[in-house]
């Protein structure tokens, strides 16, 4: 079957959904590959690039749509591109099937296949396909980039010999993708970042990129972001007030606000208002990547730059991936790629539409002539829900105090238990044995204690050479044959003397090869 | 010399052994420690030599000499991979020893009770020490030695037997005369019959009946045990024979040799029960051989071994930012080592982020791949244990593995039906991607399938693991 990836049809649209890389893997897979001739030049991607990695150029959208069988493309399709589907096309894009449901019933009415690359659903599967967080990650992070270009000042502080720069102080509202790659690049340019979300859970993934979770003075059974499948959901309105209220206080000291929070199928939820806005020092910058749908200010513009009349400035982009095309074009290469390859489980170059995977249902939203979305909950939880509280709730002192009374008790139970039966055993044989024995047993039983003592603390690195040493120094046996060489027959002197040999060969070689292997332990 | 002087030598021998143990829990320390060892060895010798019931003391000296020029001889011509053969040869001959020093304290006790009392003030050496003995004391004794003579031989053909496994002149897998543990049984049996016989006649004949007996048990206990159990073997051997020089130190009435053995009979139980751990065996279930029958069927392991070239295995370690090695005997068996450190020291120089994982039972010796490592120049500080390093293969790159199976298959962990189900294993399918150097898809030792190498992360680069990697170096500058 033949792949192909048409220009992109929507205005500014830089990316591409096919690179020459992702070309090579999707021919390994069994595929042909086309591309509309000049489809990657805004993404860098030249036509020689692609014919060298053996993919047929094609000129015109016509003839690219009527010859491949899977159509994969970035954006929803236009009217017209829905227009030249046919019942054995399978179309791969973004769709956003929840706003678009016309074009979704125009698609299914061509009897067409569609998967929409935004409805893949969130499991750890799936992730190598989820082009929304790889989309998300390149936006939080040409949302800094982009903030630093129209903040006047430094992100890092620095004492120079032409004075003092204090640093940056950045907001991000949203801890997805976006939020945390926005707070890796701000962190990483210097500024002091902090961050917000609805969903405490995520305080720990803040805190790990080096940014200051803001926590609310609020009390509420937070709602487990988990049930939703890892996406925010709508809070209460005492929390929204809090949480609004936490802002207009911080709002006069931050330089930079990156606003990310959305809701799935709703507009964006407003958090900066417009009073704080007017808080905010002049040349302050606020980046609204909810500006698509409707933004988490009210003052966006959508993919507008404007400045307010206190100075400051509100970007309200919303083709931030687009902007860095090449990036975002390999990414979103390889999230089509990681799809055919699901598809494609015998890797014979024909897509087996198994609808019974989670992850291959979830995303189509038409299929054998049927719209199929919304898909049916996915079998596998995207994210295990958490535990409840109580489990790891902590004992009361009392209880540890149980507790530990009674671990006491049983290990003293069971110290007390082997020490009788040790201690009686030893008594026993020392109503039937001599004096001089019951000395040396003391020594033994001493010894064989000394020895579980400090054969313990034996680092495991050095095991070999702790056998090599109890090895020679076993070769003790030596002494006993010392003791007995002069005494008695020819037969005693000469295993005796035997003896000595073998334990004087035990000693030097266990010795020597102690040494050799320790002296090859070297620090780097 | 005096009788004290002697005791006193011992009592400073004996602590300057213990120190000597001790002080293996660091590798610097370790240095100091061996020649605590030394020098307790020789002040126990010369001791002996100068002090009370001594003789001949020109001819020992002799033979020790002659002994440490081969021991000498041994100890600096063996290779480092041949470590588990040269410790397995050196317990049998202290097992040998053991029994030879009981064989003259039985005829020396039978030469001393047959004297009259004016001959028995006569004598001098270890005859007089038997000759002050009180008729339950000579009782005592023939236990002491008897027990003595038993372990000792055990130890003997045990430690002859693993030496011919490890050195490959005997077949590693686990063979077993038909009859299988009946035949121990039985000969432990003759054992404590001849033990009371002797107890009651003092002949030699039941104590030489014995001795044969303890040598087929010996014999045929290790023959039936394969050769990935070889450390748990070895250390078991290793306490044998400080069990046997505890016993003839009873029967000489030698407090030295009481301590010395109880310490070296103590760590090798230790290191036998480290070994099981990491195995997740019982002690029992190893020394009878074999693994436990599995409890019901096992999970078929699906997909296919994808192959990987050297160019591969290169390419994917220049993008590396981390990589975890996992050696195992395949390495020692290659004798690469060499090539595994020449590879770590140019990605390291590349600033990469190189560390080995040990698991406890690699190799045929406890600590058998630190050993192999250090030689080669690895440095210590990069080389980790199981649990140090098992948490960090998610981070992680690339993961190696070079000639191991057992201790890297996640059956351990995910089929509860698998032989080896329990057993702790180093959980390298976690990191991003694996490499398995194997000679070919054979299933190794244990016999058992390891899905790892059918993840799909995993790739196999086929081949002797010292050619694999001298094709590798040439890829990597």
């Amino acid at each position: 079957m033949k792949i192909g990836t048409p220009k992109e049809v929507f205005d500014g649209e830089a990316r591409v959904a096919m690179t020459p890389e992702s070309a090579r893997m999707l021919q390994k897979l069994g595929y042909d590959c086309a591309i509309e001739a000049g489809a990657g030049v805004a993404a860098g991607f030249m036509d020689e690039a692609y014919a060298e990695a053996g993919v047929e150029v094609v000129h015109g959208a016509e003839a690219l749509w009527r010859g491949a069988d899977v159509i994969a493309k970035v954006r929803p399709p236009s009217d017209a591109e829905v227009g030249m589907l046919t019942a054995d096309k399978l179309l791969i894009s973004f769709f956003w099937p929840a706003q678009n449901g016309d074009l979704m019933q125009a698609a299914a009415n061509k009897g067409a296949s569609v998967i929409a690359m935004d409805m893949v659903p969130r499991i750890s599967r799936a992730q190598k396909m989820d082009a929304l967080s790889s989309m998300a990650n390149i936006a939080g992070y040409r949302a800094v980039i982009e903030a630093g270009n129209n903040f006047g000042r430094f992100f890092t502080g620095q004492i120079t010999a032409a004075g003092k720069v204090p640093p940056a102080k950045v907001l991000v509202v949203g801890a997805g993708v976006a939020g945390l790659a926005a707070i890796g690049t701000s962190t990483a340019l210097g500024a002091i970042t902090y961050a917000f979300d609805v969903r405490p859970e995520v305080a720990e993934q803040v805190e790990s990129m080096g940014a200051e979770f803001v926590y609310l003075d609020f009390e509420e059974t937070a709602k487990d972001g988990a049930e939703s499948g890892g996406y925010a959901s709508v809070s209460s309105p005492e929390f929204a007030a809090a949480q609004l209220a936490k802002f207009r206080e911080i709002a006069p000291d931050i330089d930079i606000v990156i606003t990310t929070a959305l809701i799935p199928n709703r507009e964006a939820p407003e958090l900066w208002t417009k009073d704080m806005v007017d808080a905010m020092k002049p040349g302050s910058v606020i980046i609204d990547l909810a500006a698509e749908k409707g933004g988490n200010c009210k003052l966006t513009v959508m993919d507008q730059k404007i400045v307010t009349d206190n100075g400051v400035t509100i970007i309200g982009y919303t083709d931030f991936p687009s902007r860095m095309a090449t990036q975002s074009s390999t990414l979103y290469a390889t999230n089509i790629r990681h799809m055919m390859t699901d598809l494609t489980p015998d890797k014979d170059g024909r897509v087996n539409h198994n609808m019974e995977d989670d992850v291959i249902r979830g995303a189509t939203i038409a299929h054998a002539n049927e719209i199929t979305f919304p898909p049916p909950p996915p079998k596998v939880k995207a994210i295990a829900a958490q535990k409840p509280k109580e489990k790891v709730k902590e004992k009361t002192p009392a209880e540890k105090r149980a507790d530990e009374v009674a671990a006491f008790k049983a290990q003293t139970k069971s110290q007390v238990t082997l020490l009788a039966v040790g201690g009686a055993l030893v008594l026993f044989v020392g109503l039937f044995a001599p004096a001089s024995f019951m000395q040396h047993f003391i020594v033994f039983v001493l010894s064989v204690f000394i020895g579980f003592q400090v054969i313990w603390g034996v680092a495991h690195s050095l095991h070999t050479p702790l056998m090599a040493v109890t090895n020679a120094i076993s070769s003790i046996i030596i002494l006993g044959a010392l003791m007995q060489i002069g005494s008695g027959s020819w037969l005693v002197i000469l295993l005796a003397a035997l003896s000595v040999f073998m334990a004087g060969i035990n000693i030097f070689g266990g010795f020597l090869v102690t040494r050799r292997m320790l002296a090859m332990f070297q620090k780097s | 010399m005096e009788f004290g002087f002697t005791t006193a030598a011992y009592v400073v021998a004996a602590v300057l052994f213990i120190l000597s143990l001790g002080g293996l829990s660091g590798q610097e320390s370790a240095k100091r420690a061996v020649w605590y060892g030394i020098t307790g060895m020789a002040l126990a010798v010369v001791a002996t030599l100068i002090g009370p019931g001594s003789g001949l003391w020109l001819a020992s000296l002799v033979l020790v000499a002659l002994g440490g020029a081969i021991g000498y001889q041994l100890a600096t011509k063996v290779q480092m991979t041949q470590m588990p053969e040269l410790v397995a040869a050196m317990h049998s001959l202290v097992g040998l020893a053991a029994v030879f020093v009981g064989y003259v304290a039985h005829i020396e006790m039978g030469r001393v009770m047959a004297m009259d009392e004016t001959q028995r003030a006569a004598l001098e050496g270890f005859a007089a020490l038997l000759a002050h003995k009180q008729p339950v004391e000579v009782s005592i004794l023939r236990v002491e030695l008897f027990l003595g003579i038993f372990i000792g031989a055990i130890t003997f053909t045990g430690s002859v037997i693993a030496y011919g496994k490890l050195a490959g002149k005997v077949s590693s897998a686990a063979v077993k005369l038909p009859g299988g543990h009946m035949l121990n049984i039985a000969a432990a049996a003759v054992s404590v019959i001849c033990l009371i016989w002797y107890f009651n006649t003092g002949g030699l004949f039941p104590l030489f009946l014995m001795t044969l007996a303890a040598l087929f048990i010996g014999y045929h206990l290790i023959m039936g045990i394969g050769g990935a159990d070889m450390p748990v073997v070895v250390s078991m051997l290793n306490s044998y024979s400080g069990w046997a020089a505890a016993a003839i130190g009873f029967s000489l009435g030698n407090d030295l040799l009481i301590v010395v053995g109880a310490l070296v009979g103590s760590s090798g139980a230790i290191l036998s029960y480290i070994m099981c751990k990491a195995m997740n065996r019982s002690f029992v279930s190893v020394i009878l051989g074999g693994f436990g029958g599995p409890a019901g069927e096992q999970m078929a392991v699906e997909g296919e071994q994808i192959a990987i070239d050297a160019d591969g295995v290169a390419s994917a370690l220049e993008e590396a930012d981390s990589i975890i090695i996992i050696p195992g005997y395949g390495m020692a068996v290659a004798q690469a080592q060499q090539n595994v450190a020449e590879l770590t020291k140019r990605l390291r120089a590349k600033g990469k982020v190189v560390r080995f994982a040990i698991h406890p039972v690699a190799g045929r010796l406890p600590g058998h791949m630190n050993v192999l490592l250090a030689e080669a120049k690895v440095p210590y500080d990069i080389v980790l244990e199981m649990d140090e390093i098992n948490d960090d293969f998610p981070t992680t790159d690339v993961a190696i593995v070079i000639g191991s199976n057992d201790i890297v298959n996640p059956a351990a962990q995910d089929d509860p039906n698998s032989p080896i189900a329990g057993m702790p294993v180093l959980e390298c399918w976690k990191a991003k991607q694996v490499f398995v150097s194997k000679r070919g898809q054979g299933t190794g030792y244990s016999g058992i399938e390891n899905p790892l190498f059918f993840k799909d992360n995993t790739r196999m680069f086929y081949g002797d693991a010292k050619k694999s990697l001298d094709e590798l170096l040439t890829k990597i500058s």
